[in-house]
């Protein structure tokens, strides 16, 4: 079986500036992966490659062994770091909307999410706040029986409580033929719940360690390591 | 109790300790059937795949005896129980004088203090 993620010598520029650089980088399956790094370093870069929203300039990644295009899209759910739904739309027209759109949609779980953080289907998004938001896009995201789920920035906006259920959620529905990439900056939130991480830096991979192993080794926790590597 | 996990040591190793812990004070008792990994990792917010490795390790240990069909279960061996209760209150003894040591007490003023707390 191909990897489920597989990346070549990947660069991505725009224009001169040299956004990724000669990434290779192999996902497995049923893991949970941080990717983390700071402002700029080509996190949301390399997660719109994965999602075939940019093309790379060189090198090469695969997804179950195929370029990002239709197939891939089918087993990739994807939040991205900025919203696409229209704000007038309730959170039902919503489902129905990522039901018609996405085979593996599953409304019934969609539905007892929704419920559990008490977001009513009848509201519209332009009445709900920005955590709110956060929330229902989440939910459609983490309804669909992917292989790869791509979050990023998934828990900013949302309230401590409610980032506890949806991390919850996470581990959940994780099951071994499915990976969860997450970016994220609040790395003290997640870590328990990661496999590994993956730290970036100017476009290149630093590091990919599973958490315990960060732990083992340096004493500290992720997020204490991550603020000592990238001190400014 | 719940799980409380520090973050400046690897998940797998507290989650043995705590289980440890659950055996010897009887919430986990012997000879019963332990939750499902995905139920105790979702207890703990923890990665499924971590708590896997902790509890293999207690399978390693002899501490948990897996069944085949039907999950994972506390050892019914007393002595390995009573002998991790011992091995744990010694380490916790050592913690304790080493501390004390530290302060500056004497062995005998530790004798002491142990003494007049006990009655």
């Amino acid at each position: 079986m191909n990897p489920l993620l597989e990346c070549n010598a990947l660069s991505k520029r725009y224009g001169n500036v040299t956004a990724l650089s000669d990434i290779n980088l192999t996902l497995e399956r049923g893991k949970i992966v941080g990717l983390l790094g700071p402002n700029g370093s080509g996190k949301t870069t390399l997660i719109k490659l994965i999602n075939g929203l940019l093309v790379p300039s060189k090198g090469q990644l695969l997804i179950n062994g195929t370029a990002p295009g239709t197939e891939t899209k089918k087993v990739v759910s994807y939040l991205p770091d900025k919203t696409y739904l229209n704000n007038w739309m309730k959170v039902k027209d919503l489902l129905n909307f990522f039901e018609d759109f996405y085979y593996n949609f599953d409304k019934k779980r969609a539905y007892d999410m929704l419920e559990k953080l008490h977001i009513n289907p009848n509201d519209s998004l332009k009445t709900m706040s920005k955590g709110t938001k956060e929330k229902v896009q989440l939910i459609l995201v983490m309804s669909r029986n992917a292989d790869l789920y791509v979050l990023d920035e998934p828990i900013g906006g949302v309230d401590p409580a409610s980032r506890d259920y949806i991390l919850d959620t996470i581990i959940s529905n994780y099951n071994e033929n499915s990976t969860v990439l997450i970016s994220t900056h609040l790395i003290a939130d997640v870590e328990n719940v990661l496999d590994e991480v993956i730290f970036i830096q100017n476009g290149r991979i630093n590091l990919q360690s599973s958490v315990d192993d960060i732990r083992m080794k340096e004493g500290k926790s992720v997020d204490a390591y991550f603020r000592e590597v990238y001190k400014c | 109790m719940s799980w409380e996990l520090k973050n400046d040591r690897p998940i797998y190793i507290q989650l043995i300790e705590q289980i440890h812990f659950r055996i010897i004070s009887g919430e986990y008792k012997s000879g019963s059937k332990l939750p499902s990994v995905r139920d105790l990792a979702a207890e703990a917010s923890v990665n499924p795949n971590t708590m896997q490795k902790a509890l293999s390790e207690l399978e390693h240990s002899g501490l948990l005896v897996t069944n085949r069909t039907s999950g994972r279960f506390i050892t019914e061996d007393q002595s390995m129980i009573q002998k991790m209760k011992l091995d744990l209150a010694k380490e916790q003894l050592e913690n304790f004088m080493e501390q004390l040591k530290k302060l500056g007490f004497s062995d005998e003023e530790v004798k002491t203090f142990i003494l007049e707390s006990v009655q």
